[in-house]
């Protein structure tokens, strides 16, 4: 049994930001993670980030993971890589599985972020060999060195197909094609410009509809779609790729979160069920916190900052205030808001702010 | 398979015409869905497909944002070798 005054479940942007802040203020602190190296997504990620320079400006994903890890550790953050929570044991204990071996955990506080998985796209087809998520196929390049395909539709014009595309054209791959139901290109534009300058073909109002070849993918078959997503018979075309990518969006991985009995809400801009929070990042169960894509999927920047938010108020509820601690949190409040100020942002601003009403009316 | 039949559950091989006809036998949840057709039982423990069901869920009316639930999660909630739940003999 490992005793510890925090435990994070998940080293991406929002857990180490999460561990960090609590370590600073004095919490003993101890995070676990699946992966071999800590990150997250931010791991895979080798383009330079925008944004302001408080959020790592102009750094490269992977880069910024391991200035935030470098922070922990020098905090004495203790990190267990290639470690898996499997959920509650019956004396209110974690169990997590490491080395071969589960080790139960008691902790005072625990702070999740379990972060996201990738949404699945059913259609005739999808289950053979060349049909993959968008994720995987970046883990493939940018982690492993290998190409998921040569020729690629991407489905799911948001950030995560954009770069992707972008990413996979620069290691050799030629993307034949990207689709998007909705009307227009739904990811940053700065970010289709680059694949669209390349001469990619992006067809907005258009969906795949189904992948097609002997044993692995040889043609996918794509069509418009009508205003109600439906795709218009008679508009189908075949085109010849060996991979079909799916970018269509993420949801929160809410099962720990659910072992702990936090209250759940629906909200679809923010990728479906996740679990309600109050304004500091607490869960309806007063000793768990959930921050990051599992509070909502968001971005990176806004990840580490309910993390840090979560990490401070965690802190103090164990006893450990710092004099600024108050001020901080507030602070990373504002600069959240700041955040979702954005026209982009506006869906899952309401979003937000349904999820944390609901959450407060648990604490009043 | 004759190619238009379309798989939600790829790990227990469960297509939408099997959820659509535990729909219509007054299956109306994910874990009700999930006792009929075995849909969310295999090795990845409903990661792609919950939220698939989810979608015909409220597609097919039944039910809503306000409404829709996840499946109940299950100790482990990853798969994990059952000598890592044993102790390993080694007397802890």
């Amino acid at each position: 049994m490992r005793v510890t005054d925090l435990l994070v479940v998940g080293a991406g942007p929002a857990g180490l930001g999460a561990a960090i802040e609590a370590a600073r203020l004095g919490a003993k602190v101890l995070l676990v993670d699946e992966n071999l190296k800590a990150g997250g997504q931010l791991y895979k990620q080798i383009h330079k980030f925008f944004g302001s320079g408080a959020h790592y400006a102009g750094t490269r994903g992977f880069q910024i993971a391991d200035i935030l890890l470098g922070q922990a550790e020098e905090l004495g953050v203790e990190t267990w890589l290639d470690t898996r929570a499997l959920g509650l044991l019956d004396d209110g204990t974690v169990a997590v599985l490491r080395k071969g071996k589960v080790e139960p955990v008691k902790a005072g506080k625990i702070i999740l972020a379990t972060g996201a998985k990738e949404n699945a796209l059913a259609f005739p087809g999808w289950t053979l060999p060349g049909v993959m998520t968008a994720g995987a196929a970046q883990t493939f390049s940018n982690v492993h060195g290998t190409l998921a395909g040569k020729r690629i539709l991407m489905v799911g014009s948001g950030n995560v197909g954009l770069i992707v595309s972008y990413q996979l054209m620069q290691a050799g791959a030629e993307i034949c094609a990207l689709v998007e139901a909705a009307p227009q290109i739904t990811g940053y534009l700065v970010h289709a410009g680059k694949i669209q300058r390349a001469g990619v073909p992006v067809y907005t109002g258009h969906t795949v509809v189904e992948a097609r070849g002997t044993g692995e993918v040889e043609e996918a078959v794509i069509a418009q779609v009508d205003e109600r997503f439906q795709p218009i018979p008679g508009t189908e075309r075949a085109l010849a790729v060996d991979t079909i990518l799916l970018a269509v969006g993420l949801n929160p991985r809410t099962e720990l979160a659910a072992m702990f009995r936090c209250q759940t809400t629906y909200e679809g801009a923010l990728g479906g069920i996740l679990p309600v929070h109050d304004g500091w990042m607490r869960s309806t169960n007063p000793d768990i916190y959930v921050c990051g894509d599992l509070a909502g999927v968001e971005e990176a920047n806004t990840a580490l900052e309910e993390g840090r938010l979560a990490g401070v108020h965690a802190a103090c509820a164990l006893g450990y205030h710092g004099e600024q601690a108050q001020e901080k949190m507030n602070a990373l409040r504002e600069s959240l808001r700041s955040l979702r100020g954005g026209a982009h942002a506006l869906r899952r601003l309401s979003g937000k702010e349904r999820v944390i009403e609901k959450g407060e009316s648990a604490y009043v | 398979m004759d190619g238009t039949e379309i798989y939600i559950c790829r790990c227990e091989e469960v297509t939408r015409a099997d959820v659509l006809q535990a729909i219509a036998q007054g299956c109306h949840t994910v874990a009700s869905i999930k006792r009929a057709t075995r849909a969310g039982m295999g090795a990845c423990q409903g990661r792609m497909c919950g939220r698939l069901i989810q979608q015909i869920l409220m597609s097919q009316g039944i039910q809503s944002p306000e409404t829709i639930e996840g499946d109940k999660p299950r100790f482990p909630i990853v798969p994990c070798e059952t000598g890592a739940l044993g102790g390993g003999g080694d007397g802890e």
